[in-house]
């Protein structure tokens, strides 16, 4: 026990050891090493070789842009998804798990960003779903309830009562318990994803000194953030993946320099290809005005113009604000305070019919649960915001849909070119195709674009691109919202940086690069406090 | 069109990326079986897998079943189907049969496709039978009555799409509360009594015939055609699959989900005013206990006819085969002088062969969007 006393925070109180620790750990060993793992999912080669060694007791961190394949990687380690190759080295033995249960059997624990909690039951039988203590087919209630106070009160959360319901409980409960269910595992390796994105600054304190406990037992814990102080603080050593691809391994976290880090993220291993930018663009007549935006708890107090003909682009991390700030532009959220106008008039709060009316088409974040009627034909898809321009007294005209959608069809150069299959065939590009090709038809003047190139793989990207500068030649505007900051910075006139709910750059984006992007995006501190 | 494109190639799978070749096995089974779809070309889909063919693929499954229950009569009282003005009555009874519940099932299909569900049809139906039948509305005649059976429905709909759209209750519980809430305001308005109706032209629509074929059957066929083209030929019918099919998506397209649900049940509602003055006209009376449980037949109609319970598909065809299949049934069961206990226990045992062909197909669906779900960084 030296090493837990060595390590043991001052703040501290629990008594007795955080965990058991596993009778047989070496602090040191090497409980986990995968080499050249790949994995691959239809159009996207999520994994293209990962390299990873994870040490007992040590506190690894994984760094890579959105897409870099942290989210695939987590899931081949839970066991959620299977490796199409390459070797996972558990504990010494080469190891594959079929499916989540057998991930946290073998010792494994996973917290998940997005927390897999069931809300309505409580906070005893979450941390202890699927593996109750019980008698006969019974759950020993008592049994449960006590365990889970004795793990909660070394996590330093006593308070919280074993027969709460979870969602009564606010987001740092909500990780405690799932922290929870990771120890009521005899956990050798716990894997956190960004779990310090829900937490104010305090509750970031108390979950290094739980971190630091566990590490101290010989657990050995991956954790994934965006924040780089906190890899500082919190982190033994540093994994870096770009691209499917280990870019580094194993540098130290507290002395390896941020710019070494993020040239590590950034080293492009395929260049995009961008469309060149006209001389005039941005000299168009202002078509959006947005000033003063807010909603609580997303984003406050934004101001942003669109011209006709520019493309405004706006970069910032998951969380930041953007998609929403997008979404309440084009009427899909309400506005807590603010005005939107569109070519001087000011917009109807909330009316996703009114922005459409006033010329905006959105292509919304996420395709197939926003965007697309999967099992209708690419047709239909193409002319689902104008249909009712096509029809007459009420009765639509087929012919006509289809002889625009093919028009569009054939300027996209969507394939496969037949628009009366379904959309659900088509690959994520020529999807997102669809979806944009939606806002040629009828007469958008301002389009906005939420991550139009997720999933979408490099071939189609650079025709996507291709599109979209060609109808801002055509004197619309655009406003793209990216977490590819190469994309926003390759692409758009202009480039607003969004942190945390705020505007905190605005730039042509000549003037801009990915490193100083990144810093702005990334420089955001816990210490800052939450968004308004 | 596609057709002029002059590069045609005949062997249509070099044509796609190579992520889009997997088919679902409903699909890729009929491949097999279409004769001329090789010569296709890149723009060319075979019938059988454009817009409709799906469904008439289902459409002519539930043919099938139609032809085997057929086929069963046949084989158990041939002295029967051997005459063949019996046979041809015989149609028309099982037709007349399916007649009310088939005009309440096209309104509960549109709900469904749009994604809700209605389990106050019946009841609407009774409140619309008794409150056209109350003394004071016959004495407005014929014109009258159906007028209020029409209003009535239509209104207790609209309540039910208000409580859904902009109450967000959920449907299940908004028409389960209605279903409850209705059938009690028809037993206040008749005193628990049934309500003899007097009026000649209304009980004559059940008992007239136009060249041979009665009036109920016109009036079903009327609604179906109707039902027919406003789902596949407006922007109403666009607008429910919309809807149905992925809220978000018609949301952000645009669409006015909220008012458009409303309209759904309004029509629902429109429908069983319909099926109430025929109801009204069959028994010549009306009372609060009256279209008992139609709600589950329409529902399971709609199912069986390949309605998808989550919204967003379906077809009016399938529901009406899918009344007259159970019809169909209930009429083997009567020229064979069988209990109605073991018919239901047959119509349930179909219910659940229908949905679990469905469920079939469906989650060879899921699992063919979750093999190309990109989960990414």
């Amino acid at each position: 026990m030296t090493t837990h006393e060595a390590a043991a925070d001052p703040a501290h109180t629990a008594t007795g050891p955080l965990v058991e620790a596993p009778a047989d750990a070496v602090p040191g060993e090497v409980v986990l090493r995968l080499t050249d793992v790949v994995k691959t999912f239809p159009g996207v080669r999520a994994l293209d070789g990962v390299q990873l060694e994870v040490r007992a007791g040590e506190v690894h961190c994984l760094l890579g842009q959105n897409g870099a394949g942290k989210s695939t990687l987590i899931k081949v380690l839970a066991g959620v998804h299977r490796p199409d190759s390459g070797q996972v080295e558990w504990r010494g033995q080469p190891a594959e798990f079929a499916n989540p249960q057998a991930a946290m059997r073998a010792g494994i624990a996973t917290i998940y960003q997005e927390l897999d909690l069931v809300e309505d039951l409580s906070v005893a039988e979450n941390a202890f779903l699927g593996h109750e203590p019980r008698r006969a087919g019974f759950v020993r209630r008592g049994q449960m309830a006590r365990r889970t106070r004795q793990i909660l009160g070394r996590l330093g959360h006593g308070e919280i009562p074993p027969g709460r319901m979870v969602r009564a409980l606010p987001a740092a409960g909500k990780q405690i318990v799932s922290m929870a269910r990771a120890l009521s595992h005899e956990a050798r390796l716990i894997i956190m994803d960004e779990p310090s994105a829900v937490l104010a600054h305090d509750e970031v304190g108390n979950l290094f000194r739980i971190i630091r406990e566990l590490t101290a037992q010989g657990i050995a814990v991956i954790y994934i953030s965006h924040r780089m102080e906190e890899i500082r603080e919190i982190g033994d050593r540093v994994t870096v993946l770009k691209d499917g691809r280990t870019t580094a391994a194993n540098l130290p976290a507290r002395d390896t320099p941020t710019r070494d880090l993020v040239a590590r993220m950034t080293g492009r291993t395929i260049e995009y290809v961008f469309p060149d930018r006209p001389a005039d663009s941005g000299t168009g007549a202002e078509l959006l005005r947005v000033d003063g935006l807010t909603r609580s708890g997303e984003f406050a107090d934004v101001s942003l113009g669109v011209r006709a003909g520019e493309i405004v682009g706006i970069a910032g991390l998951v969380g930041s604000g953007r998609s929403e700030l997008l979404e309440t532009i084009y009427g899909a959220r309400r506005a807590h305070a603010g005005t939107i106008r569109m070519g001087g008039h000011a917009l109807r709060p909330g009316s996703v019919g009114a922005a459409v009316r006033a010329g905006m088409g959105m292509a919304p974040e996420e395709r197939k649960s926003q965007a697309l009627l999967l099992g209708e034909p690419i047709y239909r898809n193409v002319t689902l915001a104008t249909f009712g321009r096509y029809a007459r007294l009420g009765f639509t005209d087929a012919g006509r849909e289809r002889a625009e959608a093919d028009r569009i069809a054939d300027s996209l150069e969507l394939r496969p070119r037949d628009v009366r299959r379904p959309v659900r065939t088509l690959s994520g590009g020529n999807q997102q195709k669809v979806v944009v090709g939606r806002w040629l038809l009828g007469d958008t003047r301002l389009l906005l674009l939420d991550e139009p190139t997720r999933g979408v793989d490099v071939g189609a990207r650079a025709e996507l691109y291709q599109v979209i500068r060609e109808l801002a030649a055509r004197g619309v505007g655009v406003l793209l919202v990216s977490s590819e900051v190469p994309e926003v910075l390759g692409l758009a006139d202009r480039v607003l940086v969004m942190r945390e709910g705020r505007m905190v750059r605005e730039a042509p984006a000549g003037e801009l690069d990915e490193n100083t992007v990144l810093d702005l995006v990334m420089a955001g501190s816990l210490m800052e406090g939450a968004p308004a | 069109m596609s057709d002029s494109t002059p590069t045609a190639t005949p062997d249509r799978p070099e044509a796609l990326p190579p992520q889009s070749s997997p088919v679902d096995p409903a699909v890729a089974g009929a491949v097999g079986k279409g004769p001329a779809h090789g010569s296709g070309g890149t723009g060319q889909l075979s019938w059988w897998r454009g817009d409709g063919g799906e469904g008439t693929r289902r459409n002519l499954g539930l043919i099938g079943v139609l032809v085997v229950l057929i086929l069963i009569g046949i084989a158990t009282r041939p002295d029967l189907y051997g005459d063949s003005s019996w046979v041809w009555n015989n149609i028309l009874t099982i037709l007349k049969l399916a007649s009310v519940v088939g005009v309440v099932t096209v309104g509960m299909t549109f709900v469904i496709i749009g994604g809700g569900i209605d389990l106050s049809v019946g009841a609407i139906v009774a409140l619309a039978g008794v409150w056209c039948t109350t003394l004071a509305t016959q004495s407005y005649g014929a014109g009258g009555m159906i007028f209020t059976a029409l209003v009535v429905g239509m209104c207790v709909g609209l309540v039910n799409g208000l409580l859904v759209s902009y109450g967000k209750l959920v449907p299940f519980i908004a028409t389960l509360a209605m279903m409850v809430a209705a059938r009690g305001l028809a037993a206040q308005i008749s005193g628990k009594q049934t309500q003899v109706s007097d009026n000649a032209a209304i009980n004559g629509i059940a008992s007239t015939s136009l060249l041979g074929i009665p009036l109920l059957v016109y009036i079903l066929a009327a609604v179906v055609a109707a039902g027919w083209v406003l789902l596949n030929r407006t922007t109403f019918g666009r607008r429910t699959v919309a809807v149905g099919g992925n809220p978000e998506a018609a949301r952000l397209a645009g669409i006015n989900v909220r008012r458009h649900t409303v309209l759904l049940y309004a029509l629902s509602g429109l429908c069983c005013g319909i099926a109430a003055i025929m109801l009204t006209a069959q028994a010549t009376s009306a009372q609060a206990a009256m279209a008992n449980l139609y709600e589950l037949d329409a529902i399971a109609a709609a199912i069986i006819g390949g309605t998808l319970l989550s919204g967003g598909r379906g077809t009016i065809v399938g529901s009406l085969l899918g009344v007259i299949i159970f019809s169909t049934i209930t009429n083997l069961f009567a020229i064979n002088g069988l209990s109605t206990e073991a018919q239901n226990m047959v119509k349930g045992g179909i219910i659940v062969a229908a949905v679990l062909v469905q469920q079939f197909q469906f989650r060879s669906f899921t699992q063919f969007l979750g093999r190309n779900r990109l989960t990414t960084g």
